[in-house]
Formats: C-alpha cells, sequence, structure tokens
C-alpha cells in the first residue's frame, strides 16, 4: 500500500466514521436520519452557534485593535498610512464579489442548477485564492522593507488581525472544495442542500470580518 | 424485565475500532469518562507532592522550580483536561439524549470529533511535557513571554481544548431545541439538561475569547508580537483582562452540571418534585449570562481604576443571588420527603454544605477592601477549592454513583462507598479549611518557600491529603469492583426518562420515542396544588 | 489561635470589621443550612417504601425570603467592603511619597531625601505615606499583611498604595504575584519607627545603633546580609546553579568572563561584582544583577567576604 493509499484511507476513516464499525442493528446504517425539516433548521442552528463563536473569537482583535488606537493614535494614522490601499481595496472587491458568488450557488442549487452551482463555487474559490496572493505579496513587502510582527503595536495587530483572517479564509476554501467536491459527486440537490447554505454562510462571516477590517486598518487618517 | 438477548450499547460492537470511530453519544460519554479520570489522577498526583513539599517551610522533596512547575501542571490539567471538559462531555453526553427521549445528539458524528479533538489537545499539552511550563495556569504576562519552558506547546493544547469545548457546546444546544420527545415542553426539561444548556452557552461564547488570547501569547512568544509586553507598549493588564473574560464563565461551566446532578438526585432520594423548578432553571440562564460581566473581580489590585473596581464588586454580589436561591430551593426539596442516604444522596447532601462554604467566602473576596488584604492568598486557594472540589467533583462522585447501575448493568456495595465518601469528605475538609486561616495570616500563593509561623497550619493540610487519598482509592475500587448480579432498569425508582430503558441502555436508547404528559419530577401524592 | 495577622494601618482595621462582618454571616450561614441539612435528613428518614409525599413545588413566602435575607446581606457586606476600600484609595494631603521598584527578585527603596534601602522600608508611625512603584520587569505584587495592603506592579505605569502606620515594630512583606522561579524568595520588613527614631534613621545615625552589626562576627554578619539584602534571591550557597553563580566553593576560584579575560575571585573581584556587577560578567549569566553602590557600607561588603570565605 503506497502513501497515497494509506493517507486515503485515513481521510476516509475521519471523515466516515461510522463505515469503520459495524451497523449496530439490521436496519441502522450508521447514519442517523432525522426529517428534512429537523436535519435543516438544525444545521442552521449549529452554524448560526458556530459564526457567533468566530465573532467573538475576532471581537478580541477589535477590542484590542480599540484599546491600542486610543493610546498610540498617531502610530495608528503612520502605520494606516504605509499599507498598500490600493491593493486592499482590489482585495475588499475581490471578497465582496465572492460572497456574492456563493450567494447565487445557494440560489442556483435550490433550483437545482447543478451547472451554474459549480461555476459559482469555482469562481468563488478563485476569488479566494487571489486574495491569499494579493495578501502574499503585501505581506512580503513590508518583511523586504524590515517590517515585522513585532515592529511596533499597529503592525502586531495588523499581522495579527490579517492572519488570523487569512487562516479562516483558507479553512473556508477547503469548505468550499469539500462542497464543490461533492457537489460533482450528485450529493446535493433542490431536496438536499443545507450543506452549501451553511457553507455559504460561513464564507459570509469571512468576508464580513474582512469588510471591519479594512477600514480600520487602511483607511485611517 | 431485561431481555439479555437484547444487545446494550456496551456490549455491541467489541474492539478498538468500535470504540474509536463510535458515534453512539453513550460511548462517547464512557470514553470522555475514563479520559478525564485519568487526568483527574495524574493532575491529583501532583497536588500530593505539592502538599508533601510542604511539610517543611524550606526546600523538601523538589527544588523551586520543579515546585512551580508542579502548581502549573496541577492547575491547568485540572482546569483544561478534566473540570471544563468534566461532569457536561461525561455525563453530558451519555445523559442529554436519554433524558429528552432521543436517540443520540443531534451531530453524533461531530460528537465524535468533539472526543477526538479532546484527544489531539491533550497530546499536545502531554507533549509540552518535556519543557512544561512554569508560569502558573493563568500565564500571565510578561512572564510567560519570557520563561524558557515549553509554553507554547501547552497554550496550543489548551487553545485544541477549546475546539472540543465549543463543539459539545454547539451540539447540545442544537440537540436540546430540536430532539426533545413530543410532549417534552421546556418546563418539562430536566434540570441537568437545563444545566447543560446554560454551560452549552457559556462554552459557545465564552471560550473563543481564550481561544485570540492564547494564540495572541503564542504570537509574542513566537513572532514577537507586543500586545502584553510593556517593553513593546502593550499592555500586560490587557492580557489579564482577555484571560479573565473567559476564565470567569469558565468556572460556571465547571460548576452548573454538577449543580444539575444535584437536581437529579435530590428529588430520587426524597420523594419529592424538586423545590422551585422554574427558579432553578432559571437562574441557571440568570447565572450564565451575569458571569459575563464580572471577570474584574479577579483584577482588584491590577491597577485597574477604582470605578472599574466598584462595577465589578457590585455585579459579583449580584450574582450571588441566584446561586443561594438554589441551594435553599435543594434543601426545601427534603422538607417532608422520605429521605433514602444512598451514597449519591449523601454526597449531594455534602455538595450543598461544601459550597455554600466556598460560595460565601467568594463574597468575602468580592468586597473590595477584603480582596484587597486576600487576593493571591491561601484564601483564595481554599475558596476555589471548596467550590471545585466541594462543589465539581462532590457533584461529579454522586452522579458517578447515581447512574452506575444505568450505565455499567451492576451496583456497588453502598457501605464501602458510604466510607469512602466519609474519608474524602473529612479529607478534603482537614486539607482546605486551614488554608482559609493561612490566607487571613496572609501566606501568599505559589510560594515554595514559607515563613516559619505557617507551618503547622500547612502540615495539617497536607495530613488531610492522605485521609482523602485513602478515601479516594477505597472509592475508585469499590467502582470498580460491582456486586455481582443485574442491577435492573431502575433500582431507584426514578421517574426521569433515563431510568424508562434497560440498564445498561441498548445502543438506540428507546425502541419507540415516548410521549411524554406530566411534569418531570412527578414524585408524591398531589395533597397541595401547585402555586 | 490568631487568625489574623496584627491590625498596624490605619486601612487595617476597616478591612478586619468587614472581614469579622462577612464570617459572622457566613458562620451564621453555615449553622443554618448544617442544621437544616441534618435535621431534615433525620425527621423525614425514610420509613417504608412507600411513604407519602407531599408534592410542594412552590411557596411563595419562603422564597420571597430567601431571594431578600440574601440580598440585603450581599448589599451590606459590599458597603462596607465599598466604603473602607475608597478611605484607602484617597491620599492624604501630607502624604509622603517613596518610589518603590520590584526587580526579580529584590525591592528597591528610594526616598525623597535621596535615601536607597533594598528589602527594608523604613516609616514613622502615623504618617500618611504614598509608594508609587512600578516593576523593571515582569508582574510583581507589593503585599504588607500587618497593614492589609496590596498592589501590583507593572512595567509600563506607575501604581500607587496609600497607608498609615498606626504601630510600632517590623512587619512583613511579600512579593504576592508569582514572577518566577525565587518568588517566595522576594522578601522585605516595613520598619515603623516613632517619629524620633525615622529622623535618627534619616540622618543615618539610626542603623548602626539599632542593629547588633557591631557586636557580631563579620562573618556571621555576612551570612544575615545575605538574606536581607536579597542574595539569597539568586545566589544559591549549596552549589546549585540558577540565574547567578553559587557561592559556594566561590572564593579563589578561577572565574571566565565574557569578554574573554578571566581572574582569580579574590576579595577585591568580589566587591566590584557587589558595586560594579556588570563589569566582569561570568560567562553563562545575563547582565541582570543590580548594583549595590550606596546600599551597603564597607564594612558590609567585608562581612559579606568573609561569609563567602566559609562556603567552601
Amino acid at each position: 500500500m503506497g502513501i497515497y493509499d494509506i493517507t486515503t484511507k485515513i481521510i476516509k476513516s475521519i471523515a466516515y466514521p461510522s463505515e469503520m464499525v459495524p451497523p449496530i442493528t439490521e436496519e441502522d446504517d450508521g447514519h442517523h436520519h432525522f426529517d428534512p425539516e429537523t436535519e435543516h433548521s438544525s444545521m442552521k442552528l449549529g452554524m448560526w452557534l458556530f459564526l457567533a463563536t468566530e465573532l467573538l473569537l475576532f471581537g478580541g482583535l477589535f477590542a484590542a485593535y480599540a484599546i491600542y488606537r486610543a493610546k498610540y493614535p498617531e502610530m495608528f494614522m503612520n502605520g494606516s498610512k504605509s499599507l498598500d490601499v490600493v491593493l486592499g481595496t482590489v482585495n475588499t472587491v475581490i471578497l465582496i464579489f465572492s460572497s456574492l458568488t456563493v450567494a447565487i450557488a445557494v440560489k442556483a442549487i435550490q433550483e437545482n442548477r447543478i451547472k451554474l452551482v459549480k461555476i459559482m463555487l469555482w469562481i468563488t474559490i478563485v476569488c479566494a485564492a487571489i486574495f491569499a496572493v494579493n495578501k502574499y505579496f503585501e505581506y512580503s513587502y513590508k518583511f523586504g522593507k524590515g517590517i515585522f510582527p513585532g515592529t511596533d503595536i499597529f503592525y502586531s495587530i495588523y499581522f495579527a488581525a490579517t492572519g488570523v483572517h487569512m487562516l479562516h479564509v483558507f479553512i473556508g476554501m477547503a469548505v468550499l472544495g469539500v462542497l464543490l467536491n461533492k457537489v460533482y459527486k450528485g450529493k446535493y440537490s433542490k431536496d438536499n442542500f443545507t450543506a452549501i447554505e451553511v457553507g455559504g454562510l460561513y464564507w459570509h462571516l469571512v468576508d464580513l470580518i474582512w469588510i471591519y477590517l479594512f477600514p480600520l486598518l487602511y483607511l485611517v487618517g | 424485565m431485561s431481555d439479555t438477548s437484547e444487545t446494550n450499547y456496551l456490549d455491541n460492537g467489541k474492539g478498538f475500532a468500535s470504540w474509536f470511530y463510535t458515534v453512539d453519544h453513550k460511548r462517547i460519554g464512557v470514553m470522555y469518562l475514563i479520559a478525564i479520570g485519568i487526568f483527574f489522577i495524574i493532575a491529583a498526583f501532583a497536588s500530593f507532592l505539592i502538599r508533601w513539599e510542604h511539610l517543611t517551610p524550606g526546600e523538601g522533596i523538589v527544588s523551586a522550580h520543579t515546585y512551580n512547575v508542579l502548581f502549573t501542571l496541577h492547575g491547568s490539567m485540572m482546569v483544561f483536561l478534566f473540570i471544563v471538559p468534566g461532569v457536561a462531555a461525561s455525563f453530558g453526553n451519555f445523559l442529554i439524549p436519554l433524558m429528552i427521549g432521543a436517540k443520540d445528539v443531534i451531530f453524533p458524528k461531530l460528537n465524535l470529533y468533539s472526543f477526538w479533538l479532546y484527544l489531539l489537545g491533550a497530546s499536545i499539552f502531554l507533549f509540552a511535557l518535556a519543557a512544561p511550563a512554569d508560569t502558573g495556569w493563568t500565564f500571565y504576562t510578561p512572564y510567560s513571554i519570557d520563561s524558557g519552558t515549553n509554553v507554547i506547546m501547552i497554550t496550543l493544547g489548551v487553545f485544541v481544548l477549546g475546539f472540543s469545548s465549543i463543539l459539545t457546546g454547539i451540539n447540545f444546544i442544537v440537540t436540546m431545541h430540536k430532539l426533545r420527545a413530543p410532549g417534552m415542553t421546556w418546563d418539562r426539561l430536566p434540570l441537568f439538561c437545563w444545566a447543560a444548556y446554560a454551560t452549552s452557552l457559556l462554552q459557545v461564547l465564552a471560550t473563543p475569547v481564550v481561544g485570540i488570547t492564547l494564540l495572541l501569547l503564542i504570537g509574542e512568544r513566537y513572532f514577537g508580537l507586543g500586545f502584553f509586553d510593556p517593553a513593546k507598549g502593550g499592555d500586560p493588564v490587557m492580557f489579564q483582562h482577555f484571560f479573565w473574560f473567559y476564565s470567569h464563565p469558565a468556572v460556571y461551566i465547571m460548576i452548573l452540571p454538577a449543580m444539575g446532578i444535584i437536581s437529579e438526585v435530590m428529588p430520587v432520594f426524597s420523594r419529592k418534585p424538586i423545590f422551585g423548578y422554574k427558579a432553578i432553571a432559571y437562574s441557571s440562564l440568570a447565572i450564565a449570562l451575569i458571569s459575563f460581566l464580572v471577570w474584574g473581580h479577579h483584577m482588584f489590585v491590577s491597577g485597574q481604576s477604582k470605578l472599574v473596581n466598584i462595577i465589578f464588586s457590585v455585579i459579583t454580589f449580584a450574582v450571588a443571588v441566584p446561586t443561594a436561591i438554589k441551594v435553599f430551593n435543594w434543601l426545601w426539596t427534603m422538607y417532608k420527603g422520605s429521605i433514602e442516604l444512598s451514597t449519591a444522596m449523601l454526597y449531594s447532601l455534602a455538595f450543598i454544605f461544601l459550597f455554600t462554604i466556598g460560595g460565601l467566602t467568594g463574597l468575602f473576596l468580592g468586597a473590595l477592601a477584603v480582596d484587597v488584604h486576600l487576593h493571591d492568598t491561601y484564601f483564595v486557594v481554599a475558596h476555589m477549592h471548596y467550590v471545585m472540589i466541594g462543589g465539581t467533583v462532590f457533584g461529579f462522585f454522586a452522579a458517578l454513583h447515581f447512574w452506575y447501575p444505568k450505565m455499567w448493568g451492576v451496583m456497588f456495595d453502598e457501605f464501602k462507598a458510604k466510607i469512602a465518601f466519609v474519608l474524602i469528605f473529612i479529607g478534603f475538609n482537614v486539607i482546605f479549611f486551614p488554608q482559609f486561616i493561612l490566607g487571613t495570616l496572609g501566606m501568599p500563593r505559589r510560594y515554595f518557600n514559607y515563613a516559619p509561623e505557617f507551618e503547622s497550619l500547612h502540615q495539617l493540610s497536607t495530613y488531610g491529603t492522605w485521609i482523602i487519598g485513602i478515601g479516594f482509592i477505597l472509592m475508585m475500587y469499590t467502582l470498580l469492583k460491582p456486586i455481582p448480579g443485574e442491577a435492573g432498569p431502575n433500582p431507584y425508582k426514578s421517574l426521569s426518562l433515563e431510568w424508562s430503558m434497560d440498564s445498561p441502555p441498548p445502543p438506540l436508547n428507546f425502541d419507540k420515542i415516548p410521549t411524554i404528559t406530566e411534569p418531570v419530577y412527578n414524585y408524591g401524592t398531589k395533597i397541595e396544588k401547585e402555586s | 489561635m490568631n487568625w489574623l495577622p496584627t491590625s498596624a494601618s490605619t486601612f487595617a482595621e476597616g478591612v478586619d470589621f468587614t472581614l469579622w462582618l462577612a464570617t459572622i454571616i457566613s458562620v451564621i450561614s453555615c449553622i443554618l443550612i448544617g442544621f437544616l441539612l441534618i435535621y431534615f435528613v433525620i425527621k423525614y428518614k425514610r420509613k417504608t417504601d412507600n411513604d407519602p409525599t407531599p408534592a410542594i413545588t412552590h411557596d411563595s413566602f419562603l422564597e420571597t425570603l430567601w431571594t431578600i435575607i440574601p440580598t440585603i446581606l450581599c448589599i451590606v457586606i459590599f458597603i462596607y467592603g465599598y466604603v473602607y476600600y475608597d478611605q484607602y484609595t484617597v491620599t492624604p494631603k501630607n502624604a509622603v511619597e517613596i518610589n518603590v521598584t520590584g526587580k526579580r527578585w529584590i525591592w528597591t527603596f528610594d526616598y525623597s531625601n535621596g535615601k536607597k534601602t533594598l528589602n527594608d522600608l523604613y516609616v514613622p508611625i502615623n504618617q500618611p505615606i504614598r509608594l508609587v512603584m512600578q516593576s523593571d520587569d515582569v508582574l510583581h505584587s507589593f503585599f504588607v499583611p500587618a497593614f492589609r495592603v496590596k498592589q501590583d506592579l507593572m512595567g509600563n505605569r506607575y501604581t500607587y498604595i496609600n497607608f498609615t502606620a498606626t504601630k510600632e515594630g517590623v512587619y512583613d512583606l511579600y512579593c504576592t504575584e508569582y514572577c518566577g522561579a525565587s518568588h517566595s524568595n522576594m522578601l522585605g520588613k516595613v520598619h515603623v519607627l516613632s517619629k524620633a527614631e525615622y529622623a535618627l534613621w534619616e540622618d543615618g545615625s539610626a542603623k548602626k545603633v539599632k542593629s547588633a552589626s557591631a557586636d557580631i562576627p563579620l562573618d556571621k554578619l555576612g551570612e544575615q546580609l545575605y538574606t536581607k539584602n536579597g542574595c539569597v534571591a539568586c545566589h544559591s550557597i549549596d552549589g546549585s546553579d540558577g540565574i547567578a553563580p553559587s557561592w559556594k566553593a566561590l572564593f579563589g576560584a578561577k572565574r571566565a568572563f565574557t569578554d574573554g579575560t578571566s581572574a582569580v575571585a579574590d576579595e577585591n573581584y568580589i566587591k566590584e561584582s557587589i558595586l560594579y556587577p556588570t563589569e566582569k560578567l561570568v560567562t553563562g549569566y545575563g547582565p541582570i544583577m543590580p548594583s549595590y553602590k550606596g546600599l551597603l557600607d564597607d564594612k558590609e561588603i567585608t562581612a559579606i567576604i568573609e561569609y563567602i570565605k566559609t562556603l567552601k
């Protein structure tokens, strides 16, 4: 068994643990079935609760921002001016656009328009990738000029906030990727689309956080 | 009675894979129970060494650095690997679907992932033992930035454990909203479930804040961020604010489920309905909400302003009132009841008394002038252990004994268990009551060395650890060696749903989901109408 | 047995009163609850398996009672705690300022007349004092149980304590915010002197008069100074290495320094290390030792050298 087979086996055992275990009873296939209404509303409630945790996670960063900006107003003005507003604006537009495409994907699956779903999800993922590449350029430029996370408090906040946000962009890309893969396998339809809706919600949050970060970091002064 | 040809959740599938990959909430609950039990024992052993060191003032059996490592290990392992997951992850997982009439939780696979995340977090945490942290479980900066020990590893472990906590909380909340049996309205939900619900709210809303705090601490050490480092323009007090914003709600994560257990045990062994059901349910929610507003009472002498101190002091006293109400409600459940002093009942009664002491001493600490004297002394150590051991651990032990026949299908020797209870009760008080006095006399916390005038109190406290140690070993022996013979589905004649099926329960809990038509604690004859 | 230290400041009286109040309320509550627990368990013990029990779930009178009484008690304790705290945070107009610096693991006190002491704080009785405090490194906390005062020290701002000592004597000072390996050795003493004695001390003559240093052998004096002046926080005497070289077998040993040179540890070397600690830094150690210039006189330095000589 090669590395590829072992990796696939491990991923399968994590993604489908019940298949590693014999079924409980004859009529049980390892999955608990609930009526579609319960399944739909419970997944949405679960995702909204999870989004609340993300808001609190970033809330800490925003609180730190507020406190330190009040303490070092000039440092924040200068730091903000040193950031690339053009690149930041481009990134903001890209992310907002990607929220639109994922929203269209959610609408499309509710109308069984599978091809449209695929296109929209692809565009969303590509937008996320462009965002990541732009941020890579921004970071490299700063490092090249000798500006690092520990340089001063403003840059500490800049790198910490955009870094944690970037982590969430990657997670979002992975989530959308998994959803796209399942669309290709024909798992979703207008009677079973909750996962796409819920994944879309997550992506909207990632976008929303950036919409707050951008002016606070790039547009001060 | 029970049909032995039908399988139960313990027999259904054997071997490592059938447990490690299970999505059965009962098996997951049992695995959590064993895991937290192991870490409890390791962390308790660390405290045993700490107290042994304190038999004499100077250097005893360990060096100063080892001592600092020991109290850090004891605190962080007890908090993050035992008591925060604690009752919720073990008994919560096992009981909630059974109590609400469901076949499992709403997201069974997520439940398994929560457990795997717990194992991953625990592994990372243990990995840090190569050069274990010596910062105290509170990781205060700037010391935690400078310390040459494995702070990054241990905080990363805690971060991962936080995810386990959050996902469990989400699972419980959605389960209770969506999977209650027909007829089980919110005012017929067992109080253990109400407690778990309030706990889950705290887990979901508070844990992310410690997540970002520890992430930023890792950033300070690894990337040189300057948030909390005064040398870089940062503010160490801000770390304390962030840390306690989670860690205060966290202490209610620790106590609420245990209170839920008491609410379940008291009616059964008094054969009376719980007194003041609504008051207990709503006070759990009130405590959860208010707990977000009192974190600054850990920081009265940190340099924060007088006004801020006053506000936190006021709200701290406010949160004491719902708790007092609960104590009286439990007490009054016994009034005119028919009381059986089972082991579970003994632990519950001890909980009520010891938690009262713990809670009252919290008032001392909430009073500003008094806290100036008592902060960072052994008084705080005694207070926290009265609520965490006298409260949560005694509640946990009550649960171990109460649901024992349901979980394992057999009974334990009540006589031995009661002797163990007496030893544990006495031992606990001998350890910690003297520490209140050490505190008022001014003995600081986290002190390796101490002034000779404190020696006799320290020695008395250490003797208590030997008593409680024997009691604990006897308790474990009793629980691990059951009496032969089947327990039957409902040996205590409880009216709660989890006792309505075989012991141990079948894998899918209910053959047919029941319909609920009566209040949950329907004990007693209706002589007096509900007012 | 005593459960509180001696009460030696104006603030201590208020703290002790509130503490007693809270204790009495707590004791009465615990006795009440304990009594009810035991009484109910005995009186309502199960007699048969089918004892009739009333389904009591509410009692408006009782529930109101046990909501209102705890609320009132909480308000009372809060008020006393607040009032005394409030008085304590107000600096009296005639307060004398003393600067406090905490650094691992020594307290340094700078007085307004230019005097400087280590680990020993001297104050006159009945004189309001305001401590202006800062840390040189990690968090520390200044705690004098006899005065009931406590405040954290940090690196980026000043913090303050007001107190007025009301009883002559020598009181323990503890660091009470965990600060690393020698946290429990970061100790000091607060000397509350009568006005007359304090004037003598300010002059510089009191210390000699009060201490028995004139009478005891030099190496024994050195041993006392080892603890009093905080050397114990960093230098061990049993050979175990820590943040600073051990004094065991130090005298006469060869030392290698970070600038490449080396020397034998004789009297001059030790005296230089005490007064100018960063001049010759032993390899493997950091430049963290504070200078004792102005804090130890020649006789005390000699005493320390003699003590080190006895540590073979």
